[in-house]
């Protein structure tokens, strides 16, 4: 390599990235996070197709408990702003601040899914099943148990994602100038929330 | 000191100050979509409150709070426009699938 190749390439920062300048897993987090959206995307769209090729689709709000989800939205509103406020917090400088918030964004996800076993149990007992229906269209029961099931799946993978980072953060691996980790984290987890704002009106509310 | 670590504090030498957006009004705007979808969802639909126009609202509302998400927890109204443009593909494709499904499901 001639001299002038050499000083060329030292020349280009190796740091740099154009789209997310402060850390490279933010952007393989977004990249991701537009793969996981197909997935669910192609679960709603498969879910509208269904039902409105469906006679005998059950009225969702009868059927399914719209308080309790309604709680459970709630829920996951507040464990995202527990999320912002965390990574505010280390920004800031504050890793105790981080750590209170991200063991209430943790307690807000754990509750959710203790929130959604009741709500699958209550349906099971009640006869709603992955190929039968006591209200209509056996497609239903697929449907409902496929989309927020992977919906359970991910705010569970989000509880042990959370859960690692914030035992990190005890030990003291996070601070002003170190927290691109968490914001990666707090990406993950509000496409959580965004998803499930869109689950439950199509599958709750509609 | 690891590669992440590096770029991170190299990018901060810049970015001295951390601005915070009002993630509190945005927390207030969507209880109160939520509320507001919970009562348009429990209404009774009739002559008069057609079930397309509940659809519609409900649609919008939640399209709303999955922006306001996006846009300011995700903090993608501070990012460059390639990366909305990242967000945004998946979701136009979604649309996509689901109208050229609605055909075959109204044949079925």
């Amino acid at each position: 390599m001639s001299q002038a190749a050499a000083v060329g390439h030292a020349a280009v920062d190796t740091y740099e990235s154009p789209l997310t300048p402060e850390s490279w897993s933010k952007l393989a987090m977004w990249i991701f996070l537009a793969g996981d959206a197909m997935s669910f995307g192609g679960l709603l769209a498969a879910y509208g197709a269904l039902r409105y090729g469906s006679p005998n689709w059950p009225v969702p709000m009868s059927v399914l408990g719209i308080f309790m989800t309604g709680v459970m939205t709630f829920l996951l509103i507040c464990s995202s702003v527990t999320m912002v406020k965390a990574l505010a917090a280390i920004q800031d400088g504050d890793s105790r601040r981080m750590c209170m918030f991200l063991g209430l964004t943790i307690l807000g996800g754990i509750t959710f899914l203790v929130m959604q076993a009741f709500e699958w149990t209550h349906l099971i007992h009640e006869g709603l099943g992955l190929s039968q229906n006591p209200w209509g269209a056996s497609q239903f029961g697929t449907t409902f148990f496929m989309t927020t099931g992977f919906h359970g799946c991910h705010v569970f993978g989000g509880v042990c994602y959370l859960t690692t980072i914030l035992i990190q953060g005890l030990r003291g691996k996070y601070s002003r100038t170190n927290w691109s980790s968490v914001e990666t984290l707090g990406l993950y987890w509000h496409f959580v929330d965004l998803v499930w704002i869109l689950v439950f009106t199509f599958v709750y509310l509609v | 000191m690891d590669e992440a670590q590096r770029r991170q504090e190299h990018f901060q030498d810049e970015h001295v100050t951390t601005l915070h957006p009002n993630y509190m009004g945005v927390f207030w705007w969507l209880l109160a979509l939520t509320i507001l979808e919970l009562l348009v969802g429990s209404m009774p639909t009739g002559p008069a409150y057609p079930h397309t126009a509940k659809v519609l609202m409900l649609v919008s509302m939640a399209v709303g709070k999955a922006a306001l998400v996006a846009l300011y927890f995700m903090h993608l109204r501070f990012e460059v426009r390639t990366l909305g443009i990242i967000a945004l593909t998946p979701m136009i494709l979604c649309v996509f699938f689901l109208f050229m499904l609605m055909p075959d499901s109204a044949n079925r």
